[in-house]
Formats: C-alpha cells, structure tokens, sequence
C-alpha cells in the first residue's frame, strides 16, 4: 500500500515467495561485475527488500550514475535509467518530483555520490525529498580502474596513490545526517540479511533515506592493498571493522574503537519535499 | 475584445507566457543574469497550475531534474546563460542520445568566462551546436521580438517533442529584457504538438524502435519498464558494444534533424525580392539590420534581411540560394565571426563580410548602414 508519495504506510505480510526471476531482466544477464565483486550482493538485497516491502514494480524507478555499482539499473524490471557520472540524484529529484506516486531508489558509488555528485548528495538530503539512496561504498573508483575515492581509507594503495592516500575519506552517514536526510543507515554486503532489512526499512522510511552500504573491489582495492580475495576483504573490512549499532553499548571501548557504526543510525520525522510542494506552494499559489 | 489580451512585457516574460502555452509542467534551473526572470516567472505560475518547479543546487542539477521530469511525462523547461549553458552540456548531449525531449533557453550574455553578465552577446552560437561531446543533433531557434519569444518557445517545445531531442532558445540579453507590448494568443491559435507514446503492450515496446523514425516515449510509471541510458544502445534501450548498432545508433539520431531541415528551419525575410545586398543576422542585432536596410531602401539601394528563427540546423538552402542572386551578404554579429563562418561555408557567390561586436554594446544600425554602402 502505497501512500501519494510513495512511501509505504503499511506493512502487509507478504506471503508471496521471492522469486529473483520477478525482479531480475534475465535476458540482460550475466552482469559486468568481476567474480567477488560485492555489488551483486548488495543487488541482492535490494531485490529482496522490494519484495518484502510489497511494492508494484510498476510504480518503482531505479536510477542511478556511471560506475561499476551504477550498471545495476539494467539489470532489474522496474523503470530504470542510468544517468551520467554523479548526477542520478538530480535526475531522481526531477523524477520523484515530478510524479511522486513513483518509489525512487537511488543506486549509486561512492565516487558517484559523494566526489562528482557531492554537492546533489548535499541538497538531495537538505530537502528530505523521498528517495532511498544506497551508496556503494568500495573505497575506490572501480570502474575506471581503481583511483582512490572520497572512502579511500588514509595509506591505501590506488593507481593514483601509489605513495599511499593522504586524503581522509567521507563518513557518508555523516554527511548525510548533517545535510538533513531524515533516515541515515549503514550495512555491509558481508551481513546480507541485515542489509535487506535495513534496506527496507529505508524504503518505508518517508523522506530522504540513505543507506550506505560497504562492499568490496576486490578487483582493484583488493588486489592493490595485498588482500588475497574477496573473502578475507569482507572478513577484514566488512565484519572486523563494522559493529552495530545495537551492541555498540554492551561492548568495552577497545572494541569499538576505529569502528563504523552498523544498522540505522538515524530516523527522524521531517516534513517532506514533494509534500511540502503540494500542501503549502501549490495550495497558495491556487489561493492567490 | 483583443485588448483584453494585450500585454506589456519582458522578452523573459514572453518566453514564461510562451512555456506555459505549449503545456510545460515542469522547471528546474539555478538562477542566472540575465535570464532569472524565466526561473521567477515559472516559479510564481507553474503551482498555480498543478505544475512543479524547483530551484536546484547548481545547472547541472537543473538540467538532469527538467530530464527526469521529462521522463514521466511531463514537458520540461530549464533557462540559464552563459555559465550555466557551458554546465548543461554534458546533460545536453545525454538528451540527445537518450532522446528526451527537453527545451533549454540560454538567454546570451557576454563570455568567456562570467564576462560581462549584465551585457549581451550573441556569442553562444557555436556553443549550441557544438558544445556538448560527440557528434549529435542541434535544433536552435532564434527569435528577435518579444512577441516572437512566446510564439517560438511554443515552437521549440513542438521541435522537442516531435523529434524527441533538445532543443535551445538562443536569444541575447537585449530582447531578453527589452519590454514591448505582445498578445497572448488564444487557445488554439498556435499548433502545440505532445509527444506520441506508445498504444502496444509493454512486453512489445522497444523505447528506441528503429522502425519509426521517431519512436513513440512512454512516460515512466506506466507499466511499460523500459530502460534509459547515456550509453550507446540497442531498440531495446540496453547498452551494447556491437559496432554496427552503434554506428545506426548514432545515425539515426542525426536523421531526425537531418531528414526534416524543412519542417524545423524558419526564416523571415524583408525586402530581399530584388536585394542587390543581403544582411543575415539574428535577435537584437537583426532589429538594427531591419533599420539598416530601410534606410539603404531610402538612399536608392537594393538592400534585404534574411532574419534565420532556426540557427541549427543552419540554414544551408536559403543563404546558398541568396548567395546567388546578391553581390554581398553581410553579417553583423554580437561575437567574433560565429555566424559568418557558416554563411561563408555555404555561400556559392557572393562576398561575405561581418560585423563584429565584443564590446556588450549593441550593433547599431548605423554601422550596418555604412557596410551596406560598401557594396551598393
Ligand atoms: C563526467 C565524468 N567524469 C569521469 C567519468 C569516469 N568515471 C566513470 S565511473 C567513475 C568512478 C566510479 O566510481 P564509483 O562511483 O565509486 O563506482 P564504482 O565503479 O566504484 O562502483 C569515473 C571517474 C565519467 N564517466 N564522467
Ligand atoms: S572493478 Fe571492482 S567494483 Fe567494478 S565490478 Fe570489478 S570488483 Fe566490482
Ligand atoms: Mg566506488
């Protein structure tokens, strides 16, 4: 059940099993994406949050910029459109805005949104408009090759640092929360089935809603940083340096320390732009 | 009963009254001299009507939202001038290879750079036909009066939305601002057209069908899940490296403007029956050519104006067929020689002599009186 703006107002127990073959364009298959490539597993997610969240994949437009992470559009049967190297946010306020029965979803890098794009990723927040945004971040530029990124860890290898990083990277949560997104989360691709829920709780969330989602290149930040795959990246960054929210409480400070905050790290209830637009503009204006 | 309708105002003004007659429902820019008036007439009409605006971060930002926008649907406005037109480009060439209908009004200011904000220029001319990467389609139009910035912005969104493609309103900051009385046209009195979308089942729809010239666009949110990209793509919209698609792709978007120059080029001409001496010339500069020429008329010589309301695709025909008949064709221009580059490139004849202005003042038609002289 959708609301005008498209957030979801009540949750209906979905009883249909999830089929990925629903979501997925199979014939669009197999993807770009190298194998251990944590982008799939985000996908993944996503999918299923959108199924859990019981949404018509008629009213759902997913868009996104250029990038390893911005392919995901073409794969998925929903109204999709792949934009240019970080503006899919302002493609998606035109869109949203513009017919706001639709749930935008935002699929972007963390080059993408927070480098090229971060002036949109600033104001797309700042209005609190109803897009669910979720953020791939792999710490490096993967799709041209692997240049350092705003999450580049400080020391990492790059092809454009090979010296080592000096630059210190983004908290995109951070970013976001300051810039008035009213729903700011973190998942990893290594904790899937937290991620999916985190995920929807995102797109029932009315307003901004801004997942930012740590995945691994081990293509390019892998290979260039010594780690010997994919797995012992997910293990290393994903798992050893992430802890939730939820325990963060229980646990001594050393275990904590250097850590990035997993789960939902904050929700507010802010008016929403679309809303805003047609309850005070439009009203007004139709009176003067 | 006519005076009803008359009004007194702004070029900037003209160009709202025009949007809003073709049916445009949606803006998204970031304020810029000398053409913010657009953005503020916009935004005072368009929630009136059920319309969106919004003010964006920056002109990229306006340009990609009047894109999405246009994607469900509703026919999209962005203006800007010089800064902003140079911040659009990347988006621009994205309509073009994507085909979403878009108008995109550059009110020209002096440049490079933000030069002076508050003059004009016409030195934009090149930039909206080659200012975006790659080789791609250009429809530019080009009014002069206040009254023709309504009736040709309607005419732009038309463009637009039959050839699924950007189009640009290029005037200079001096129509832009000038105020002369206009009539709004009554409903019905000027064509709009609306973009054909498609009739068949969604499981048969290819958004880029190359058995149409111009494929019909459905409106995102219509059951249809079709797929957009500024990659090069197949019918189906999805991206592809095969070299003969791309190839076909990239033709085929040229043929939209190429194989219909006659239905979007529109010239006005004055005197130019028996012109011994032509002027070409475009917006404020080509109100000063009209003076010129009448007053040449007066002195005893053949003088006339081919006045071009379509720059892009240039029009080829009618200045080659002119360059048979007069001995000079004469080009003033507010920029560096952008427009007579391109009459000497198609001209068969006769001579080509511009006059150029850099100096945010206007060509008066003094001097073009005194070029015209030259030849008689
Ligand atoms: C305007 C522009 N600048 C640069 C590029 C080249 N480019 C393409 S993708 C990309 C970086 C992508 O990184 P990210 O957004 O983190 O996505 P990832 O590939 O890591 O998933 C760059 C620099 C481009 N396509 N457009
Ligand atoms: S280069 Fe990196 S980000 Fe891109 S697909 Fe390969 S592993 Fe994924
Ligand atoms: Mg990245």
């Amino acid at each position: 059940m959708s609301s005008p703006t498209g957030g979801v107002v009540k949750k209906e127990k979905v009883s249909v099993p999830f089929d990925y073959n629903k979501y997925l364009r199979p014939n669009k298959l197999p993807h770009i994406w190298c194998p251990g490539c944590g982008h799939g597993i985000v996908l993944k997610a996503m999918l299923r949050a959108i199924h859990n969240a019981g949404l018509n994949k008629d009213n759902v437009c997913v868009i996104s910029g250029i990038g390893c992470s911005s392919r995901t559009p073409g794969y998925v049967d929903f109204n999709t459109l792949h934009t240019l190297h970080g503006r899919a946010l302002s493609f998606a306020t035109g869109v949203k805005f513009a017919n706001p029965k639709l749930k935008v979803i935002v699929v972007t890098g963390d080059g993408d949104a927070l480098a090229i794009g971060g002036n949109h990723f600033i104001h797309t927040c700042r209005r609190n408009i109803d897009l669910t945004v979720l953020v791939f971040t792999n710490a490096t530029y993967g799709m041209t090759g692997g240049q350092y990124s705003p999450t580049t860890p400080i020391g990492s290898q790059a092809t454009t640092s090979r010296y080592g990083n000096i630059e210190p990277p983004f908290d995109a949560c951070e970013m976001a929360k300051a810039s008035g997104a009213s729903f700011v989360a973190r998942g990893t691709a290594y904790h899937t089935l937290e991620l999916e829920k985190t995920i929807q709780e995102a797109l029932e969330h009315k307003g901004t809603s801004v997942v930012d989602i740590i995945d691994a290149c081990p293509t390019y930040f892998g290979r260039m940083n010594k780690f010997k795959g994919a797995s012992q990246m997910m293990e290393e960054i994903e798992k050893d340096k992430t802890v939730s929210v939820k325990q963060v409480d229980k646990l001594p400070p050393e275990k904590v320390q250097g850590k990035m905050l997993r789960g939902v790290l904050h929700k507010v209830d802010r008016p929403e732009y679309c809303e805003q637009y047609e309850t005070l503009v439009m009203e007004k204006a139709k009176a003067k | 009963m006519a005076d009803k309708k008359k009004k007194f105002m702004q070029g900037n003004e003209a160009c709202v009254e025009g949007a809003l007659y073709a049916g445009c429902m949606f803006y998204a820019g970031y304020p810029i001299t000398p053409s913010t008036e657009i953005a503020e007439g916009m935004s005072v009409r368009l929630p009136k009507i059920g319309g969106k605006f919004i003010q964006m971060e920056d002109e990229i930002g306006g340009i990609a939202a009047a894109l999405g926008g246009s994607l469900t649907g509703l026919k999209s406005l962005t203006a800007t001038s010089g800064p902003g037109f140079s911040l659009k480009q990347e988006c621009i060439g994205y309509a073009c290879l994507a085909e979403i209908p878009l108008v995109i009004v550059n009110v020209m200011r002096g440049g490079p750079s933000t030069g002076y904000p508050t003059g004009p220029s016409q030195a934009d001319i090149m930039q909206a036909k080659w200012g975006t990467h790659g080789d791609h389609p250009a429809i530019s139009i080009t009014p002069a009066y206040v009254q023709e910035i309504l009736t040709e912005t309607v005419r732009a969104f038309n463009l637009a939305e039959k050839y699924r493609t950007p189009v640009v309103v290029l005037y200079d900051e001096i129509v832009g601002h000038m105020r002369e009385p206009i009539v709004i046209p009554e409903k019905g009195e000027l064509e709009v057209i609306d973009r054909v979308k498609p009739d068949c089942k969604p499981e048969d729809y290819f958004p880029y069908d190359d058995k149409y010239e111009i494929p019909p666009l459905a409106p995102f949110g219509k059951g249809y899940r079709f797929h957009v990209t500024g990659l090069n793509h197949k019918k189906d919209g999805f991206p592809t490296n095969d070299s003969k698609i791309i190839e076909e792709n990239n033709l085929r978007i040229m043929r939209k403007v190429e194989n219909h120059k006659d239905d979007i080029w529109k010239n006005d001409e004055f005197m130019l029956g028996d012109a011994e001496v032509a002027v070409f010339s475009i917006g404020s500069t080509a109100r000063s050519a009209r003076f010129a020429v009448k007053q040449a008329r007066e002195a005893g010589i053949k003088a006339g104006l081919l006045r071009p309301l379509t720059i892009w695709p240039f029009p080829d025909k009618a200045v080659t067929e002119l360059s048979k008949k007069v001995k000079a064709i004469i080009v003033p221009e507010m920029n560096l020689g952008q427009m007579a580059l391109e009459v000497q490139r198609v001209s068969k004849k006769a001579e080509v002599a511009g006059i150029h202005r850099v100096d945010g003042e206007p060509i008066n038609p003094a001097q073009i009186f005194e070029q015209i002289k030259r030849f008689k």
